[in-house]
């Protein structure tokens, strides 16, 4: 009679493996016929210095993506990363110009401001029950008025410490491959997105996030301290956006307060194009890195063909509903 | 029809068939849950249609509203065979269901409840109006004889109140066909009596009213027909009147299994679980029990009695008002789930996919995931290859049938998914176990293989609680019964003496009404 139990012939290679893949090969094959598109139709595209602007340009909202990712995998959202990558920067700020510390202090400033921020939504969200998008949303406004306050409504220079602009503009990779003047930041980005990454896939926090977004309620009922770990993501998050403050506190020379709002849609925006659910429990890194490279190649390459820049809005308002569409289709085919 | 002779036909005010459903088939994946059911409905007049939990009534009723297509069979609405591609068209054919969970927009008044999605509309229909809107409903109201306003917001409404206005929802579709589904359940007795009197009165008017219940009394008080269904089958049709209650209990709960196999074992050890006065609010009324090692207690009652809420709050999932909890004879304070798993509690859910399951994780991560911090390295990696060969040990020992512990849960039967859940609290060494419903959705041929499985786990000196609505898994697993009835434990049985009759006995016996504070 056991027999009767009929095992639907799954292949062994998981469908949802299949459609991630899908995903991620999606937004693959469309990055690379944008960057062929303008490639031909806009002859000052492929030259090294604008492949070196895009590069530029994708670093903060690559960075803010992946902090993103990690709260959108584990089912929630977080508005704040802007206005918190702003605050981060304004901390960093007040550490090295205004107290005159050493330029490592100024980091590590960045970095535990961005978490403890993160934690303090993890633990409105959590521990108050306030939804994810109002505790953020909240968070947003508060940092970004907190920080205006803290910066006294105007830029911090960093003219005190010559060598923050390491973090951002030179760099480290010319040393070893001489004609590859690939910026800091962006590698900064890479680095980051390979150890999110590993983070994800590899460790038990990313274990945790996965299975909190796909359901929390099970995790729950498995004895995990959902709270805990829900508090940690926001943190992790925190201190992502912390490192994309110091890229661009060091690319701008200068801790600007009244930056960052906005940035967060960019960022989910990047995060949703990359193939991450809304919805909680899918998504990868390379995806977002991939998102976020489509939107600075469309923003870039449109501008070079001289496309007003309203236009150029419009059409990443369109990409995104039609990348969003697309991985809907794909997951309904299996 | 067999039922066609009784007298009551010559009663009935139009004496022809309302409704006739005949030979209805109906598959789900894994479970033939109508076999070729009949019923059929005559003008003005009241059938009760009962069974057991999952004995098919619900899915029949979704089949004549059209929410349930069926594989086979005919429906005849005044003697024409028709069609019920969906709810709609379940309307436009004059049959309305009031569900036991009420279908209203709380925030809305009564009457944009009633009309919605029809509204009055004037000025070229670009506005709607509300004016004929109220005064629609405040005479359909004056019809029932009850006194509603029509702008009052449904959320501030009694359920009684509410309820009223889904009846009233109903009747302004001119529905021939009112199906109730259990609508005493939220009600306090003067208003299941006001209930009634409406009932009469829509009877009066040559509705036809099916009624779903599980209460013996309404259906001596107001029906004038029964059918009893079990396992997706019809049993018999008798007149209410005539008709024992006891023999309406043996037709649900049927002969043919209930002098199959019993629990054997001792079924007792030192004491592993005490629960001494659980109250939360009027679903857990000073609930109290024991359960040692090695045994397995039946939790017997009726869907709603308070068995999973018990179970849940024992867990720690839901807060409790009060009552303690002793675990090897320690007293113990369990304010979440991660307590009680720590104290070798474990709780497997009835409904698996969503409270049991990450359904889109692998079979590894799903056995693994209440015991992940045991495969992490000291610097927070994952150890995958432990993981993997830990998962692939139980996914052998319980038989599981996957092709390898990488599939994804969510591809797995119910029996694969209800072990792979089993699986994951043996693997963190809980030693008290409560499962609800642990064979729903599962088909026969596994259901034998989880019964072999609680046995011996019980025989190992695991402590373990048994929900179940299923009478015949009651008998055939516990070595004692205990019976709940809205809230309460109305009895403890015997698992060797018990019967499905004293069981049921004991779970349709209503504690004495008690006064719930007017409107």
């Amino acid at each position: 009679m056991t027999n009767t139990v009929l095992e639907q012939a799954g292949p062994s290679r998981s469908g949802l493996f299949t459609v991630a893949a899908m995903q991620k090969a999606v937004a693959f094959v469309v990055l690379i016929a944008l960057i062929a598109y303008f490639g031909v139709a806009a002859p000052n595209f492929l030259t090294q210095l604008n492949i070196v602007g895009i590069l530029q340009a994708t670093a903060v909202n690559g960075v803010l993506g992946v902090a993103c990712t990690f709260v959108i995998i584990s089912g929630g959202i977080d508005l704040s990363v802007g206005t918190l990558m702003t605050f981060a920067a304004v901390m960093c700020g007040v550490f090295l110009t205004n107290w005159g510390l050493p330029m490592i202090f100024g980091v590590v400033a960045a970095l535990v401001s961005g978490a403890l921020c993160g934690a303090v939504s993890g633990i409105i969200i959590a521990k108050l029950r306030v939804p994810p998008f109002i505790a953020t949303l909240g968070m947003m406004l508060l940092l970004k008025g907190l920080a205006l306050v803290i910066a006294q409504d105007k830029p911090i220079y960093f003219n005190d410490t010559p060598n923050f602009s390491v973090i951002s503009n030179d760099s480290l990779v010319s040393y070893f491959l001489p004609s590859f003047e690939v910026p800091n930041g962006v590698l900064i980005l890479f680095l980051v997105a390979i150890a999110a990454s590993i983070v994800l896939n590899k460790t038990l926090l990313g274990r945790y996030i996965f299975a909190l977004g796909s359901n929390e309620e099970a995790a729950r009922l498995s004895g995990v301290n959902v709270d805990f770990w829900k508090i940690v993501t926001y943190a992790l998050g925190g201190m992502i956006c912390g490192v994309a403050g110091l890229i661009i506190a060091s690319r701008l020379n200068s801790a600007q307060p009244a930056l960052g709002q906005g940035y967060e849609l960019e960022a989910i925006a990047a995060t949703v194009i990359g193939g991450t659910s809304l919805s909680g429990g899918r998504g990868t890194m390379l995806g977002t890195i991939i998102g976020a490279f489509i939107m600075s190649v469309l923003t870039n390459g449109l501008r070079i063909m001289g496309v007003a820049q309203e236009w150029q809005i419009v059409v990443t308002g369109v990409i995104i509903i039609a990348a969003v569409y697309v991985d809907m289709r794909l997951r309904q085919r299996t | 029809m067999d039922s066609a002779g009784h007298d009551i036909a010559a009663t009935a005010p139009t004496g022809g068939w309302l409704v006739e459903m005949r030979a209805i088939e109906k598959h789900f994946p894994g479970v033939h849950a109508l076999r070729g059911a009949r019923f059929d409905l005559r003008a003005g007049e009241v059938h009760a249609l009962m069974g057991e939990n999952g004995a098919g009534k619900s899915t029949l009723m979704k089949v004549l509203t059209g929410v349930n297509q069926p594989d086979s069979g005919q429906i005849l609405v005044e003697g024409r065979p028709v069609t019920v591609p969906g709810p709609r068209a379940a309307q436009e054919l004059g049959v309305s269901i009031i569900h036991q969970e009420l279908h209203l927009m709380s925030h809305l008044t009564a009457a944009q409840n009633i009309f919605i999605g029809r509204e009055p509309r004037r000025m070229f229909g670009w506005f709607t109006d509300d004016v004929k809107a109220n005064a629609d409903a405040a005479a359909l109201f004056q019809r029932m004889k009850i006194d509603i306003d029509p702008r009052g917001e449904v959320g501030h409404m009694t359920v009684a109140r509410q309820q009223l206005v889904e009846i009233a929802k109903a009747l302004s579709f001119n529905s021939k066909v009112l199906i109730m589904d259990e609508p005493t359940s939220a009600l306090n007795d003067t208003e299941v009596a006001h209930l009634f009197a409406i009932i009469e009165d829509l009877k009066a008017h040559g509705v036809g009213i099916v009624y779903i219940t599980h209460k013996m009394d309404e259906v001596k008080r107001i029906a004038d027909r029964v059918t009893v269904m079990r396992d997706g089958e019809t049993i018999d049709t008798l007149p209410a009147a005539g008709t024992p209650i006891s023999q309406i209990i043996s037709l649900m709960v049927g002969r043919d299994l209930a002098d199959a196999s019993r629990a054997e074992g001792k079924g007792g050890g030192e004491e592993a679980l005490r629960v001494v006065g659980l109250n939360r609010g009027s679903a857990i009324r000073d609930v109290s029990f024991s359960l040692r090692r090695g045994e397995i207690l039946g939790f017997a009652g009726l869907m709603g009695a308070g068995r999973t809420e018990v179970a849940r709050a024992i867990f720690g999932a839901d807060p409790i008002d009060s009552g303690e909890i002793y675990i090897h004879g320690r007293k113990q304070k369990i304010a979440a789930p991660s307590d009680a798993v720590r104290y070798g509690l474990a709780y497997l859910s009835e409904d698996r996919k969503r409270y049991g399951l990450v359904t889109p994780m692998s079979v590894g991560d799903n056995v693994t995931m209440a015991s992940w911090p045991r495969f992490t390295s000291a610097s927070m990696f994952m150890r995958d290859g432990a993981l993997r060969k830990t998962a692939g040990e139980y996914v052998s020992l319980l038989k599981v049938k996957t092709p390898s512990v990488d599939q994804e849960t969510r591809l797995l039967s119910g029996g694969n998914q209800q072990k792979i859940v089993i699986a994951k609290w043996l693997l963190r060494d809980c030693d008290i176990l409560f499962f609800d419903e642990p064979t729903r959705g599962i088909d026969v041929g596994a259901k034998a293989e989880i019964y072999k499985l609680l046995q011996g786990l019980a025989d190992q000196g695991k402590a373990i609680v048994v929900i179940s609505s299923e009478l015949p898994e009651v008998l055939r697993l516990s070595h004692r019964i205990v019976v709940m009835c809205e809230g309460r434990i109305t009895g403890e049985l015997d698992g060797r003496t018990a019967t499905q009759e004293s069981i049921m006995t004991l779970a349709t016996l209503r504690p004495a009404a008690e006064p719930i504070e007017a409107q």
